[in-house]
């Protein structure tokens, strides 16, 4: 293996009331991929911050080549080889690929064209196709991850970070990615990947580190590596990894869609005649890249979107289009931005928890709030949810993305849900806390609720759904029996391929 | 035919003060700073160079004239700057005291100098041809050289710009400045060449379209040569008319805001605020990212 090219020993950074990072020491080595696993909050963020000079540690030094180092910034990380590829990328959208790979670097003059020949010496090299002249924001988030990459290795980083590089990708464009990094490898720099996706992690990586709570409590290289064995590291107990279904049976049908159209923001027709029928009780997952309908398609079935033409009946009776008085039929909506659209991030936890019945008895009183009544039924939401916050009077923008979560589900699921509309429901969330949205979700299945739940992540599609369907260019392809389709089935139709 | 050709030289000498002031604003904003002091900055340049050229007896040095313009802009810029950049208050609460603090001091300081004559001043060809040479200049410097795809990607993305190790305050600031300094040059022209002499609000109301101009031309120097002409014709005609008819002059002293609520009207119809340097008139605090 050779002399460790990065090394970090006993790393400690505390911040007010935790310690992000204790004591932890790792090496990387020349040529070797190292993933770094992790929960939220597990310090994998502020490790990382710490390398690429965002943070400085506490306590604990870094050595590059064996000489110690101190990283201030991120140019400094660059000059030490250290890239990083950020989970969002960092570019500026309305500059050509070019013009920000040439940024901070090119020469004075027409930097964005003398820089061509470099970008294509190092795509080449590596397998990295993009186009210089394209703009940023017509780039996919696999484009733009490319285009972060080929950055990192123009400033000659020896060793990169990926953030949590697959998080937005497809199967078929996290296969490329890893091509792109094998490639990487096989020309002799190293690699730390993020990541919790833990079948990706065995797939590529050459050793693993587990971090929980701040410290390092596994490092072992692939050949000792499980999938069982990293997700007990990670959480600290056994988890399960069987389907966690099994299909009832089913109910009276409950919605019927059919010939659905609908145009997009931008007036575009962005559902092409959808139909499908949900029974009592099912979880009917829908696949599909961000931008093919899905999103419309929720917001029709919640009343935020008029359909151009087709019908959505509800237990036999055309749906209103009319949020409120669709939560009062049972169609509870779990939105895919919970921050913007779930929550208002500067209002109390409690009074978040009250967004659907605060003006009804017993929290509103004629036109007045009992503030009382409305910090007992937070209080016992709360508890019911294991909802960790301080207070329910802490701001919403202060809890966990899991936790948020959470005050969303004790707030949808509230009255008695018959239909629900959940999109990218643990979307950033860790094994945990995914586990008990999960849970949430099943339970009100098994009360005959039924679920309409968008994911790009198909191993949740896979183990909730009883039927999976697939939106490509505004049409839902399938769906599908659960059992009946492959992972790798589901990402062709994703891209347009066939099943 | 020489009536169109009166027309268009006069709509040039009208558009030359509105072009200077609107690069300068132009670039300030594409470095995602707006200063709307454009019309306070004028009119501490007006006074600054009238001044010096005035002297003891209106025979002082016209290139020193110019020159207290653009500092007088580029120091109330400064000011501008200290307060959005590194104290990030709100850009354009900043920049609305600064246009009426601007007014209110060149009115006061220019008491003495009001009706005073100037003998010798410059001709205003050279002012029209750096002003043009001055949007093909920024143009380039947006298009082609280093520096300016720093300073834009600092007006759109200034997390970015940092992570790569640009010193995005110290481009701001400079933008600023430089911006500040153009308004006062456009002020030194109306008070050295437009019209030779020092009057209270002699701006008249320009430094406020020369910052709308800045969205009609979709932040593009080069379109702002044609939009400054534009509107300096339009602003011709309002002059034409005011002599020829019985409208109240009150009426056309209101003009040149209604040109501003046109202008914008035309840009939304345009869709170009969608051109907005996407940082513009936030401040940048290091860690947000």
């Amino acid at each position: 293996m050779g002399k460790p090219l990065l090394q970090l020993r006993d790393i400690t950074k505390r911040f007010p009331g935790v310690v992000a990072n204790d004591r932890v020491s790792l090496e990387l080595y020349p040529g070797e991929v190292l993933a770094l696993l992790g929960e939220n909050g597990a310090g994998k963020s502020t490790l990382v911050s710490i390398l690429y000079g965002l943070y400085r540690p506490d306590e604990g030094e870094i050595l590059v080549e064996g000489s110690p180092v101190r990283i201030a910034s991120p140019v400094d990380a660059l000059r030490y080889g250290i890239g990083l590829v950020p989970q969002h990328p960092v570019l500026v959208d309305r500059h050509t690929v070019a013009e920000n790979l040439a940024l901070g670097l090119g020469s004075a003059l027409f930097p964005s064209r003398r820089i061509l020949p470099l970008i294509e010496r190092i795509a080449g090299a590596y397998g990295l196709q993009v186009d210089p002249k394209a703009y940023v924001h017509q780039l996919s988030p696999g484009e733009k991850q490319r285009v972060e990459i080929v950055r990192a290795l123009l400033r000659g980083a020896k060793a990169l970070i990926l953030d949590e590089p697959t998080s937005v990708l497809t199967p078929q464009e996290a296969q490329a990615l890893f091509r792109v990094m094998r490639e990487l490898r096989a020309a002799g720099k190293s690699i730390i990947f993020i990541s919790h996706k833990l079948e990706e992690v065995l797939s590529i990586a050459d050793r693993c580190v587990v971090l929980r709570r701040g410290r390092v409590v596994g490092n072992l290289p692939r050949e000792e590596a499980s999938k069982t064995r990293l997700a007990e590291l990670m959480v600290g107990r056994q988890v399960s990894f069987e389907r966690r279904r099994q299909t009832p049976d089913p109910g009276p049908v409950l919605l019927k869609v059919e010939g659905l159209t609908a145009r997009s923001e931008r007036g575009l027709l962005a559902l092409r005649g959808v139909g499908f029928e949900l029974r009592s009780g099912e979880v009917l997952g829908i696949a599909g890249i961000a931008g093919n309908g899905q999103s419309e398609l929720v917001e029709v079935l919640a009343g935020l979107r008029l359909p151009q033409g087709g019908r959505v009946l509800l237990e036999g009776k055309p749906l209103p289009s009319d949020p409120a008085r669709l939560f009062a039929l049972g169609v509870a909506h779990i939105p895919e931005d919970r921050i913007r659209m779930g929550s208002v991030p500067s209002m109390s936890v409690a009074e978040n928890l009250a967004l659907r019945n605060f003006d009804q008895p017993p929290l509103a009183r004629g036109v007045l709030l009992d503030p009382k009544a409305m910090s007992a039924q937070a209080e016992e939401r709360v508890r019911a949810y294991a909802i960790a916050t301080p207070s329910v009077h802490t701001p919403a923008r202060l809890l966990s993305g899991g936790n948020l979560q959470k005050v969303i589900l004790a707030r949808e699921l509230s009255t008695k849900a018959r239909l629900i509309l959940a999109v990218h429901p643990t979307y950033g969330l860790d094994i945990g806390a995914a586990e008990q949205v999960h849970e949430a979700l099943l339970q009100q299945t098994r009360l005959g609720a039924a679920v309409v739940l968008v994911s790009e992540d198909l191993e949740e599609l896979l183990s909730l759904s009883d039927r999976i369907g697939v939106m490509h260019r505004g049409e839902l392809l399938g769906p599908y029996g659960a059992m009946e389709v492959s992972r790798e089935q589901i990402g062709l139709l994703m891209t347009g391929g066939a099943a | 035919m020489e009536e169109v050709l009166n027309a268009l030289a006069r709509a040039l000498s009208f558009g030359t003060p509105l072009l200077i002031a609107c690069l300068g604003a132009l670039l300030n904003e594409r470095a995602g700073v707006v200063n709307l002091g454009v019309e306070g900055m004028m009119a501490l340049g007006a006074l600054a160079s009238f001044a010096v050229a005035y002297g003891e007896a209106g025979d002082g040095n016209l290139w020193l004239a110019v020159l207290a313009a653009i500092l007088a802009g580029g120091l109330s810029a400064l000011l501008h700057g200290f307060v959005t950049i590194t104290l990030q208050a709100n850009q354009f609460v900043s920049g609305l005291a600064l246009s009426m603090v601007g007014l209110g001091i060149a009115g006061l300081l220019g008491k003495r100098y009001e009706g005073l004559p100037l003998f010798d001043h410059p001709s205003e060809e050279p002012f029209i041809l750096g002003a043009m040479g001055l949007a093909l200049l920024l143009a380039f410097l947006f298009g082609a050289t280093r520096l300016g795809l720093s300073l834009r990607s600092v007006g759109e993305n200034p997390a970015a710009a940092d992570l790569l190790g640009i010193n995005v305050l110290a481009l701001r600031y400079g933008a600023v400045v430089a911006g500040g300094a153009l308004a006062g040059l456009a002020g030194a022209y109306l008070s050295l060449v437009y019209r030779p002499s020092w009057t209270d609000g002699m701006t008249a109301g320009l430094g406020w379209i020369a910052v709308a101009l800045v969205i009609f031309v979709g932040w593009n120097p080069l379109r702002a040569i044609f939009g400054a002409v534009f509107f300096g014709l339009l602003y011709y005609l309002q002059f034409r008319l005011q002599g020829q008819s019985g409208i109240p002059s009150e009426v056309f002293a209101s003009l040149p805001y209604l040109l501003v609520i046109l202008v914008l009207a035309l840009s939304g119809l345009r869709g170009q605020q969608g051109n907005a340097p996407e940082a513009l008139g936030k401040p940048y605090r290091r860690g947000e990212r």
